[in-house]
């Protein structure tokens, strides 16, 4: 019973890294970018919400802040490319790399004066309500972050699967040129995939400080996420999915069966032997391209 | 403006382009060099660490900036010297030989790690040398024997020759220590980049295609490339220890990787130029902000609480600044003006343009 309840709550975690690795793909499988500061993005989601909603700041009912939160992150997604990564259009995609570290930098900075380096937790309608599965007991928090982040990734997967404008932005990555030809707005696809990241970000947030405390430097979290997003293989969906919950799975386990200090090494050394042996995750979309 | 006559080959390949500019180099180096006499000791101390951070700018340098290879995990290799360094002196290993010894090490270390992720490109080398670098925090922890695990280890001077050379002691002689050494790397680096070996890097990174076509080996390259900067980087951590004193697992966090990342961004990828500038960006930037933090507080009413991660928040700032408007870096910048001057009134905006190209997905070969 112990493990199982070890199993929810990593599984809740991995949920969450699962998200912002959700971010990093989106924009992977649209750009080829990484963006660096998709955890920061999180934090920022998490922070603006806090913000509306909880009682010491504006104090606005959950439920219509949720909505203004997501479309203020969508926005930032939309103005960061609009205003920052689009003039670095045909650059290496070391460039943006390095970009988007700076950047989240500088949103840590900008949350830590906006809102403080206290760790904030956000007030909202399922916290402290328990949900019993047999012998379990879990959290609704917990129960919502799993319920959101499947029903998030399977409606992003039929999005880039099914529709029009999904498989426009895999073309817009595969080979820009040939997108271009076959009449894709690229630059206007790459600003709405920004757009979603942010989406996503802020959906990642609220989750998070619904479940927990969040403070500027949370977006460090990102770090894990990679390794989420690499396990399962950049560019895969369900892949970042299923990586962050490997991850997050891992962790309470080897911190509970591993010896103190050898355990937080365990997500990390996990994503170094996936590169190592697997160099393009466990979902791999690399093919080999026959003539 | 000043015209080269070339009237030999070897003036191509020659590391100084004429006398005149031999000779300003020179005189850097003499006013350099003669620091400790009109410098006060406070800042005597910020130049040593300029000119340290600046060795392990050179060492990512060769690595990011002339093999293309990026890495966001340069802190573990500074963390391998300083600890390679320190764990031979108290060995009992002279200085002399433990220094240099400290750099191989760190350079086989750095050919061990290179072997896996020789096959990993751009984004993911990236990934890689970032988990190392987190991973290193605990590896130290782990390997508390050695590296005396959170507790750290404080080092006092290294002796040379029965003398003894101590960052506090003999601030003077400490800098020229640290001068030497980045003098040695230096020309070696320029050295580097004259030789076969050198050019090939450049090969690589701009075109492993071509590269190959041209018959060069390009895992070899990588590799040395690799060891040759962990080597150099290995010596400037074992300086950066001796010059900290005291150090732990933290000392060396994945945020001083990035810094390093950033400061030869700032000064300017792929010129050993670049490096010496990003690293006056890195070494004076915390200087500069409190002194005009101070100058603010006492215009606008004694307001100076320290504001937290204000640092990195305006390294941030500066850093997209440069990426969007200067991509080549504080180098790029002044070869620019240099270029304006010299060709005067015949300069044209778009002689430094670069090149774009479309991008094509890694993911479908």
């Amino acid at each position: 019973m112990d493990n199982a309840q070890l199993l929810i709550s990593g599984l809740a975690n991995g949920c969450v890294y699962g998200l912002i690795a959700l971010g990093f793909v989106l924009i992977y499988k649209a750009t080829e970018a990484v963006n660096f500061a998709q955890g920061d993005f999180m934090m920022l989601g998490a922070f603006v919400t806090i913000g509306l909603t909880n009682t010491q700041y504006m104090g606005l009912p959950f439920w219509l802040a949720l909505p203004i939160s997501l479309g203020i992150m969508g926005a930032l997604g939309y103005l960061l490319d609009r205003l920052i990564i689009r003039r670095l259009f045909g650059e290496s995609q070391t460039a943006v790399v390095i970009l988007t570290i700076a950047l989240g930098f500088v949103i840590r900075f900008v949350a830590g004066l906006i809102w403080g380096h206290e760790p904030q937790t956000l007030q909202n309608p399922l916290a402290g309500k328990e949900a019993r599965f047999g012998g379990l007991v879990l959290g609704m928090e917990d129960v919502a972050v799993i319920v959101v982040t499947i029903l998030l990734t399977g409606a992003l997967y039929v999005f880039f699967s099914r529709t029009k404008l999904g498989l426009a932005m895999q073309g817009a990555s595969q080979n820009q040129l040939a997108a271009y030809y076959m009449g894709i707005p690229v630059k206007r696809v790459q600003g709405f995939i920004w757009a979603l990241a942010g989406v996503v970000a802020g959906i990642a947030g609220i989750l998070f400080a619904a479940k927990g405390a969040v403070d500027p430097t949370t977006g460090l979290l990102g770090i894990k996420a990679f390794a989420a997003a690499v396990i399962g293989g950049f560019g895969s969906l369900p892949g970042a999915l299923a990586g962050g919950l490997i991850v997050g799975v891992i962790e309470p386990f080897s911190s509970r069966y591993i010896a103190a200090g050898y355990s937080q090494v365990a997500p990390y050394a996990l994503l170094l032997a996936v590169l190592i042996f697997r160099p393009n995750g466990l979902f791999s979309q690399v093919r080999v391209k026959k003539v | 403006m000043r015209i080269v006559f070339k009237t030999n080959y070897m003036q191509d390949i020659r590391p100084w382009k004429d006398r005149y500019q031999l000779s300003l180099y020179l005189i850097l180096l003499a006013v350099v060099a003669a620091a400790p006499w009109w410098l006060d000791a406070f800042y005597l101390g910020e130049l040593t660490n300029v000119l340290i951070w600046a060795i392990a700018g050179l060492g990512l340098m060769i690595l990011t900036g002339h093999t293309g290879q990026v890495s966001l995990g340069h802190a573990a290799f500074l963390a391998f010297g300083c600890y390679a360094n320190i764990a031979l002196i108290e060995a009992g290993v002279p200085f002399l030989i433990a220094f240099p010894l400290a750099g191989i090490l760190t350079g086989i270390a750095g050919v061990t790690v290179a072997i896996p992720a020789l096959w990993l490109h751009g984004i993911y080398l990236a990934i890689f040398t970032m988990a190392l670098s987190i991973l290193m925090d605990d590896i130290i922890v782990l390997s508390e024997p050695i590296t005396g695990g959170v507790a750290g280890k404080y080092v006092g001077g290294v002796e040379i020759f029965g003398h003894l050379v101590d960052r506090w002691g003999t601030p003077d002689q400490f800098f020229w220590l640290v001068l030497i050494v980045t003098v040695l790397v230096t020309l070696g680096y320029i050295n580097l980049l004259r030789a076969p070996l050198g050019r090939s890097f450049i090969a690589v990174r701009d075109s492993e295609v071509s590269a190959q076509a041209m018959g060069i080996d390009i895992a070899r390259t990588k590799m040395i490339s690799f060891a040759l900067s962990c080597a150099v980087t290995g010596w400037a951590g074992a300086l950066m220890g001796l010059f900290a004193g005291a150090f732990n697992n933290e000392t060396f966090s994945v945020l001083i990787s990035i810094q390093l990342l950033m400061m030869i961004v700032i000064g300017g990828l792929g010129s050993i130029h670049g490096a010496f500038l990003g690293a006056i960006v890195i070494g004076f930037l915390p200087q500069f902000l409190s002194i005009s933090k101070e100058y603010a507080g006492a215009l606008f009413g004694g307001n100076t609480v320290a504001i937290p991660g204000l640092e990195f928040g305006i390294f941030g700032m500066i850093l997209i600044a440069f990426i969007l408007f200067e991509p080549m870096g504080l180098y790029g910048r002044w070869l620019k003006i240099r270029t304006w001057f010299e060709l005067f009134p015949f300069y044209r905006k778009d002689m430094f343009k670069r090149q774009k190209s479309y991008l094509r997905t890694e993911r479908l070969r």
